[in-house]
């Protein structure tokens, strides 16, 4: 039992961080604390396709004389440092839009932001009263 | 290689330059400060892409199918490109909207939004739509996830750029960015499944190796994840939650720009991977648009079209009849009947039509008022903008699917495909919810055109610069709406090339 765990260790791991990011995303009210859990979210993904890459008893995809090395899968690294940086955006954009957020609503939790919006909303309706742009 | 000069270079990488131009031209855009030189450059941008667009679309009328290896590394080692029919209609409605987009934007991001921030807005306005173009013409797994965080990135900066006239506009793109984010991410998991079972990112390739296994937990997974992540982006209901709030406080150009292009690619990427990439694996395919695609589409029919009978506010309540759209489209995909998915992409054409003029003629009305665009403000504003608001009229009943309007051909072709799979229930709900969505049109149009001026309003001015794109296209609605034998016959062979698993 245990070394079965044990085999499918990494993708236990994965599920986990992905069942956490997700839930981050969905339950917090802080949006910074959504960002952190979008970005645990993504990592679980890194390491989903690390580990697809892993052949079992080979070695680091590096080139060596030896004929018959088993060499580990590279491309799926190649393909996790694309989506890493696509990460690093996200996230980027993602606090420099919150930044802006808490310049003009004064808050970065999203209940509050929201109770704002109706405000909004009604002066909208206020303003737009016939003749009222004159 | 170059025989012909720069014409022939032109000619010779066209798939690829539909893409890469606007993405090449996007950082220059970033450090120019002067706004008309910006424009002037983004609109020979987007105009080139749509120039290569429709000789593509002449290519693959006359040969079918057009590949490109990017960096002349073969496929499935290196990154592929394939156009055929269906890739280039999409990409000839996507470059010709953005196109007319781009020549509308300059007079209303200028009043939209702030001026230093101009020059930034037009870099971000080519990412996204280079992102949307090379989402629809890659024929790479892993490279399609690229472009939708390009696409995404910018759009979300673009809907945020509305912060100038409404701070609402910086959730509305932050969540965009979440959300969006996460579908990406759904989308990246269910390639990873795939790849670890076929070892392969490359689409044609991937089509082989699926058939071959014909089925298997893994393979059902990775189906599962990319199809949920590719509905989120498709702002298919019930994942649609980002969409009313980014189209409603995004500049009215980005606004008009994302509606006509961005989902559609989305939808597109949706079609593309349940009739080609999962077409060796019908079972499945079947139950999901049987079970999922369907009923969903459905629903986000009558939900979309009862919050905008609902909605006051303009630009909202078409965002909410754009998840309304958005499920014909997906619906007529869902049928998966070769007249159903051609009805699909006659409706993509005419709903970009629509939804393009719809927002641009919005605009037109929020320059003139320097306001936010809703019922009350928009009393009495046929007489005072007569010319912005006929168009805005006839993009509206095309909408509705009146008769010599783009919008009922499009009705006319799904109905019909619906009525040739006997799903009467399915036809009458389509005919009550275009019924319904008269509702939500005769409530602005009454308001504009059957209510007195208010009294002591000033003159509004109505800009040439701003009317005269929004007539370009409420004449396309008009025109495919009396002739649609191009649209119709290039649907037609897309839905083939969809269909017959041809790439």
């Amino acid at each position: 039992m245990l070394m079965q765990l044990a085999a499918i260790w990494n993708y236990l791991i994965v599920i986990l961080l992905m069942m956490i990011g997700l839930f981050l995303v969905i339950s917090r009210a802080n949006l910074v604390k959504k960002l952190v859990g979008l970005s645990i979210f993504q990592t679980s993904v890194f390491l989903f396709y690390i580990t697809l890459g892993r052949v079992s008893g080979g070695t680091a995809p590096i080139l060596t004389d030896a004929p018959d090395t088993l060499y580990s899968n590279p491309l799926p690294h190649v393909l996790i440092l694309t989506a890493i940086v696509v990460g690093v955006a996200t996230t980027a954009l993602g606090l420099a839009l919150i930044l802006r957020i808490k310049e003009s609503f004064g808050t970065i939790e999203e209940d509050e932001i929201l109770a704002a919006k109706n405000e909004s909303a009604a002066e909208d309706l206020l303003q737009a009263k016939p003749g009222a742009e004159a | 290689m170059n025989d012909g000069g720069l014409i022939g270079i032109f000619l010779q990488n066209l798939p690829v330059l539909v893409v890469v131009i606007p993405l090449l031209l996007a950082p220059i855009l970033a450090i120019i400060t002067a706004p008309r030189v910006a424009w002037v450059v983004s609109v020979a941008g987007v105009g080139s892409a749509f120039l290569a667009a429709i000789l593509l679309q002449s290519i693959t009328e006359s040969i079918g199918r057009v590949t490109y290896h990017l960096g002349n590394w073969e496929p499935p080692w290196g990154i592929e490109f394939v156009v055929d029919s269906a890739t280039s209609l999409t990409l000839v409605i996507m470059t010709g909207l953005a196109f007319l987009a781009t020549l509308y934007a300059r007079a209303s991001l200028l009043a939209e939004i702030k001026h230093t921030d101009l020059g930034k807005c037009y870099a971000a306005w080519l990412l996204a739509s280079g992102g949307l173009f090379g989402l629809v013409a890659t024929g790479d797994a892993f490279n399609l996830f690229v472009f939708l965080e390009i696409s995404a990135l910018s759009s979300a900066i673009l809907i945020s750029m509305g912060a100038g006239a409404d701070r609402r506009a910086l959730s509305a793109g932050f969540n965009y960015l979440l959300i969006g984010a996460v579908g990406a991410t759904f989308y990246v998991i269910g390639v990873g499944f795939v790849y670890a079972i076929t070892g392969t990112l490359n689409i044609a390739d991937l089509v082989t190796r699926i058939a071959d296994l014909g089925g298997g937990a893994a393979l059902y997974a990775g189906f599962g994840f990319m199809i949920a992540g590719i509905m989120v982006k498709a702002a298919v209901f019930p994942v649609h939650i980002w969409l009313p709030a980014a189209y409603g406080y995004a500049p009215s150009a980005v606004s008009s720009l994302l509606a006509a292009i961005a989902t559609k690619a989305a939808l597109y990427v949706l079609a593309r991977l349940l009739f080609t990439l999962f077409a060796g694996v019908p079972d499945i395919t079947e139950l999901a648009v049987t079970y999922v695609i369907v009923p969903l589409s459905l629903a986000g029919i009558f939900v979309g079209t009862v919050m905008a009978i609902y909605e006051k506010d303009i630009k909202l309540l078409l965002a909410h009849s754009s998840v309304a759209q958005i499920g014909y489209i997906a619906l007529g995909f869902g049928l998966a009947s070769s007249a159903s998915v051609a009805a699909s992409f006659v409706h993509i054409c005419n709903h970009a039509l629509i939804k393009g003029g719809l927002f641009m003629a919005v605009g037109g009305f929020v320059a003139a008022l320097s306001s936010r665009a809703n019922l009350a403000s928009f009393v009495g504003i046929g007489r005072r903008m007569p010319i912005t608001a006929t168009a805005f009229t006839v993009c509206g009943l095309s909408l509705a699917g009146l008769p010599l309007t783009a919008g009922f051909i499009s009705k006319l072709y799904l109905v019909r495909a619906i009525l040739a799979e006997d799903a009467y229930v399915i036809a009458a709900l389509v005919l009550l919810s275009s019924a319904l969505s008269l509702i939500y049109l005769w409530k602005i149009i009454e308001v504009m055109w059957m209510q007195p001026v208010p009294a002591k309003s000033p003159n509004l001015v109505e800009n040439p610069a701003i009317y005269l794109p929004i007539w370009v296209v409420a004449l396309a609605n008009i025109w495919f709406g009396v002739d649609a034998s191009w649209l119709v016959a290039a649907s037609r062979a897309a839905a083939a090339a969809l269909l017959g698993g041809g790439l």
